[in-house]
């Protein structure tokens, strides 16, 4: 199980507010998909669940527990870049995971469990689509294989809470809706915590079974730094429908318009 | 055509042009040796072609009257042992630094700004000490050449481990490593390649000391001998010396960086 709550959540640099008393919990097995305008705090609220940034106030817990300040293996990441180890072959970079996880002074798996962890590693490859290509260096692989290693790669490690960065944000579209397909797949067969940020709204609704949508709920002129963001929208979807009236009342308002515009000039 | 979209058509004219330079020296050295010995045919300063000849002849393949040793070979071989001594203890100790000071806020805190310091003494005007406290053996020879390269590697190092992409370092940490199998499995491998540019980058620098420190206290090797002949003006000697010490670096860079391509495949396709 791994549930989110989160209490009081403020985050501020010096006399600007980024996020301003955010209240939430994020049950297990949902997917979060969280939509909102560039610097509306949404990667900042991505990575205080990560542990690379601490809260200003408030807290996180997942089950009960507070979270660690720093990253660990509860909570498996994917970038929009640099997700994958350029040094490490396509096998390499899955068998890291496993091999992170069990040889701590080594640092590298030998004899009988090297094979199994080898064969788990390339179970994995050949589920996300990238088996022919255990040999290849990442430099050689396309944008869309990248991703699928750093999905693979994390998915590995077993975490509790997958966080999403944009993963999709720099594919070409037909690659992303392949990807779009695999990620939803993955959720499903392993029952995981998923948040994903996206500047896409559409896949924010194809994708997500909970759509949250940040933006500051009071701006003054004077000064717009001195509120923060917070949850504006908060749906439940049905995964894998649209709702389009809903879609199209959204896309009205001023944030909206400002994520798609982003989106159409990656 | 503007002349800087005007190039060298095929590899044949890349290599004449490359070849020119040389062999104008050479031309001009033949013309102006000519001149001086038909004037004093004892002259010293620019001995005829044929004196390299006879003096490569006597340094490398006849056994020294003296000792009976092939002096070419022992001062190579003295040399390149110490720039290999040297430099090893220096990439290895660069290599460290680095990474510590790159990687660790706490070992950077106090390291970085002390090895920027270090890097700024000359090395030369620290050669008195090291022979005051090391002797005028081979240690301070090593430690002349570590002195002048390691806090330049492990600088350079530093900053390599500080480009790495942020998000790399936290994918390691989400997949549970500590900081020691950071070093090991992410950071290490990828500065290697970048060691042995630096390695290749500062190996002028300390064909540099080495020379200077052979020179001022020292029985065999490439530098001794050189101004040990200087005193006699033997420029047939010399000029030989000097060309085999560019070979030697050459070889030594040319292997160097073909090491990159052979030992870490991934490299430079990354970026």
């Amino acid at each position: 199980m791994s549930r989110i709550d989160i209490h009081n959540l403020w985050k501020t640099y010096d006399s600007n507010v980024v996020l301003e008393n955010l209240n939430l919990t994020i049950e297990h097995g949902e997917f979060v998909s969280i939509v909102g305008a560039s610097g509306c705090g949404k990667t900042t609220f991505l990575r205080m669940i990560l542990g690379e940034e601490q809260p200003s106030r408030g807290s996180i817990e997942i089950d009960g527990e507070a979270l660690l300040p720093e990253p660990s293996s509860a909570r498996g990441i994917v970038f929009q870049r640099y997700s994958v180890f350029p040094h490490l072959t396509v096998l390499g970079n899955v068998l890291l995971a496993l091999e992170l996880a069990h040889a701590k002074y080594l640092c590298r798996s030998f004899g009988a469990r090297r094979k199994e962890q080898i064969k788990r590693s390339m179970q994995m490859l050949e589920r996300v689509g990238l088996g022919d290509a255990q040999e290849q260096y990442p430099a050689a692989l396309s944008g869309g294989m990248q991703q699928r290693l750093a999905l693979c790669q994390a998915l590995i490690a077993a975490p509790k809470i997958l966080l999403l960065d944009e993963p999709f944000g720099a594919l070409d579209p037909g690659i992303r809706k392949d990807m779009q397909e695999l990620v939803r797949e993955l959720h499903q067969e392993l029952g995981l915590t998923v948040i994903m940020i996206t500047h896409d709204l559409a896949e924010g609704f194809q994708l997500g079974t909970r759509l949250l949508v940040f933006d500051k709920t009071r701006i003054d002129p004077q000064a717009p730094n001195l509120y923060g963001a917070n949850v504006t929208y908060d749906l439940l979807l049905n995964s894998g429908s649209t709702d389009m009236s809903l879609q199209t009342d959204m896309q009205q308002t001023e944030w909206a318009r400002d994520a798609e515009t982003q989106a159409l000039t990656m | 055509m503007r002349i800087i979209n005007r190039r060298p058509a095929t590899r044949l004219a890349n290599f004449s042009i490359a070849l020119l330079p040389f062999v104008a020296l050479i031309v001009l050295y033949a013309v102006f040796s000519d001149i001086r010995l038909t004037d004093n045919p004892d002259d010293k300063l620019l001995p005829g072609l044929s004196s390299f000849v006879d003096a490569v002849q006597r340094m490398a393949f006849t056994p020294s009257k003296r000792t009976g040793e092939f002096l070419l070979w022992v001062d190579t071989f003295a040399s390149l042992q110490r720039l290999a001594i040297g430099m090893s203890i220096s990439a290895l100790l660069g290599l460290w630094l680095g990474v510590l000071n790159g990687l660790i806020p706490w070992v950077a805190a106090g390291g970085s700004p002390f090895v920027r310091v270090l890097s700024m003494i000359p090395p030369m005007a620290v050669l008195p000490i090291l022979f005051i406290t090391f002797g005028l053996g081979e240690l301070s020879k090593y430690v002349l050449i570590i002195f002048g390269t390691a806090p330049f590697i492990a600088r350079d190092i530093e900053q390599r481990v500080r480009e790495l992409p942020p998000e790399q370092l936290i994918k390691a940490q989400t997949l549970d490593a500590n900081t020691w199998q950071i070093i090991v499995r992410v950071v290490l491998p990828q500065v290697l390649p970048r060691l042995v540019d630096a390695v290749r980058l500062s190996l002028g620098a300390a064909w540099l000391f080495l020379i200077a420190a052979e020179a001022i206290a020292s029985t065999e090797g490439l530098g001794y001998r050189i101004f040990l002949v200087r005193r006699y003006l033997a420029m047939d000697v010399i000029l030989p010396y000097v060309m085999w010490i560019t070979v030697l670096a050459f070889a030594v860079d040319y292997l160097f960086r073909r090491m990159t391509s052979w030992f870490f495949p991934w490299y430079g396709t990354s970026r």
